[in-house]
């Protein structure tokens, strides 16, 4: 009853929140739903029993990217008016994308009637249910059968990193930067000296 | 619990459902008068500290200090700005002092004594402690003020880039105790080094714990790295346009927060409700009093560097987060993985 009811509870909140992303006339409200959305979608998941994934998803998608979107998007300056100007130039662009999105909606219903895809062992059945926390099954998983996909992952993205750091680093001069270790390093005797200047003459520097 | 409340003869759910919202409650209620207390407690160390005596009218020796504040800004008005975002205004404190209480659901008190004895409790940890910045980003941005707003881009930059070494660094911990679950992390920390119990008598990972508290305080804003509320810049941060309520639930999440750091060093790095030593004689002794007592020395700690460290500059926090934190703790990740496997930890 717990899980029915939880269920319904997720899955209702998301579907909603996905669809506010969609139609809220602030982008910054926009962000916030889809962050609430992308909770939901973590609920299911510990649903399922996927805690790791779940866990993850928040980490990752809540914790970093949609704070960096949030960002950027609470300091956009966006003018509506302007935006839905350019509704006309984009629609066929937009339709083709939406027949595109709706084409796979309907084949992933499809193949939903169809039947569970066997995915899991190497001879076509399912994955066996082991006693071990999913932590370790994905991390078996990752490590042996799909070690060579899970490491051209780390390359793309390495190379994304690689690529966002080329384009966006410029080397600006005259810019003085500190340097920690040079300051730590100074001692008293470079910098001070005593003397004892008579009265009235001042001191040479 | 939930076996006791099946006992008095109730199905399972309901025994489920009264068990847990009496867990909840069994946290967050002592969880809040301690942090009233704590609250008094830091002003008098930050007092002591500056040769003052601190709050000292309210109450003997001015222990009710903290009650009477709750009082005062409980009687308060609430104002709302006129140009604000009045819903998300109002939710922002209320995300910020939830996700504050939230986290503390895998915080183990004794052996099992824990709200949420889950698989991933310590990633449950971090992705709580890493929607704290909502509170913050939500409202500079909902205040439609400038300081708020400069508060906000600086906390949503300063916790991502802390919470990067953070990760590391847990993963090291999760490396050495072998699970997610913080129970068995505390447990995994029995008889460490010698007949210390905690990761922190381990050379490999002491240099971690340093690392852990000084993001623990940079990820909690607090002093020397509350450049989010840096008076001299910002007036009062995010919390500039909050009064009343709204603003003292900004003041308790702060609080909660900085206990859940210490909580979180307690745990990972101090062995968590063992007994710093392995002898017979200190397990006469509670768990939750030892955790207690490692959570108030390092509030204490918390205090310490509040009252003495002075404030960093904002690119200096930068700087030691992604030059420092992040090259070091990613060191020893190979490192300690390593050395596990290189001595068959693992086998």
């Amino acid at each position: 009853m717990i899980q029915a009811f939880a269920f319904y509870l997720f899955a209702t909140l998301m579907i909603a929140s996905g669809a506010i992303t969609i139609l809220a006339r602030n982008p910054v409200h926009s962000v916030l739903w889809l962050i609430l959305a992308f909770f939901n979608a973590a609920g299911l998941m510990v649903l399922c029993g996927a805690e790791f994934i779940a866990m993850l998803l928040i980490i990752v998608y809540v914790g970093a990217v949609a704070v960096l979107f949030l960002f950027v998007v609470m300091m956009l300056d966006i003018d509506f008016a302007e935006l839905r100007a350019g509704f006309i130039n984009n629609f066929p662009l937009g339709f083709v994308l939406a027949v595109v999105l709706l084409s796979e909606l309907v084949l992933g219903v499809g193949a939903y009637r169809a039947g569970a895809l066997k995915l899991g062992t190497a001879d076509g059945t399912a994955a066996p249910s082991q006693a071990i926390s999913n932590t370790e099954a994905i991390g078996a998983l990752l490590y042996t059968r799909y070690l060579f996909l899970f490491e051209a992952a780390g390359i793309i993205l390495l190379v994304a990193m690689i690529g966002a750091i080329v384009l966006t680093h410029r080397q600006r001069s005259g810019v003085r930067g500190q340097n920690i270790a040079k300051q730590v390093a100074r001692r008293p005797e470079d910098a001070t000296f005593n003397v004892q200047p008579e009265v009235g003459k001042g001191v040479q520097l | 619990m939930t076996e006791l409340f099946m006992n008095l003869g109730l199905s399972y759910e309901w025994a489920w459902g009264i068990s847990t919202i009496a867990g909840i409650l069994l946290i967050a209620l002592p969880l809040m008068l301690g942090v009233a207390m704590i609250i008094y407690a830091d002003r008098k160390i930050w007092a002591a500290m500056a040769l003052r005596r601190g709050p000292n009218v309210v109450g003997p020796l001015g222990l009710l200090q903290s009650f009477a504040d709750g009082l005062k800004v409980f009687l308060q008005e609430t104002i709302i700005p006129s140009a604000a975002n009045k819903g998300l205004f109002l939710i922002a404190p209320i995300i910020t002092f939830t996700v504050a209480l939230m986290a503390w659901a895998v915080i183990p008190f004794n052996s099992g004594a824990v709200l949420a004895n889950i698989n991933v409790g310590l990633l449950y940890v971090l992705a709580i402690s890493s929607l704290g910045v909502y509170g913050v980003v939500i409202a500079g941005w909902s205040s439609n003020s400038k300081y708020p707003f400069f508060s906000a881009m600086r906390a949503s930059a300063q916790m991502i880039s802390y919470e990067v070494s953070i990760g590391f660094i847990l993963i090291c911990v999760v490396l050495w105790a072998g699970s997610f679950n913080m129970n068995e992390i505390v447990k995994a920390q029995k008889d460490h080094v010698w007949i210390i119990n905690g990761f922190v008598a381990n050379p490999l990972l002491f240099p971690m714990w340093v690392m852990f508290l000084i993001s623990g305080m940079a990820e909690t804003a607090r002093a020397p790295f509350d450049l989010t509320e840096a008076e001299s810049e910002l007036v009062a941060g995010y919390q500039t346009e909050y009064s009343s309520m709204s603003f003292a639930l900004y003041w308790l999440g702060e609080y909660a927060n900085v206990l859940l750091m210490c909580a979180l060093n307690a745990t990972l790095f101090w062995g968590g409700w063992l007994p710093p030593l392995d002898i017979p004689v200190l397990y006469l002794v509670p768990g939750f009093v030892w955790l207690l007592l490692k959570i108030l020395f390092f509030f204490f700690v918390f205090s310490w560097v509040k009252a003495t460290v002075p404030r960093y500059r904002y690119d200096q926090l930068m700087r030691l987060g992604w030059k420092i934190f992040l090259p070091v703790s990613l060191l020893f990740v190979f490192l300690i993985s390593g050395y596990l496997m290189a001595t068959g930890h693992f086998a």
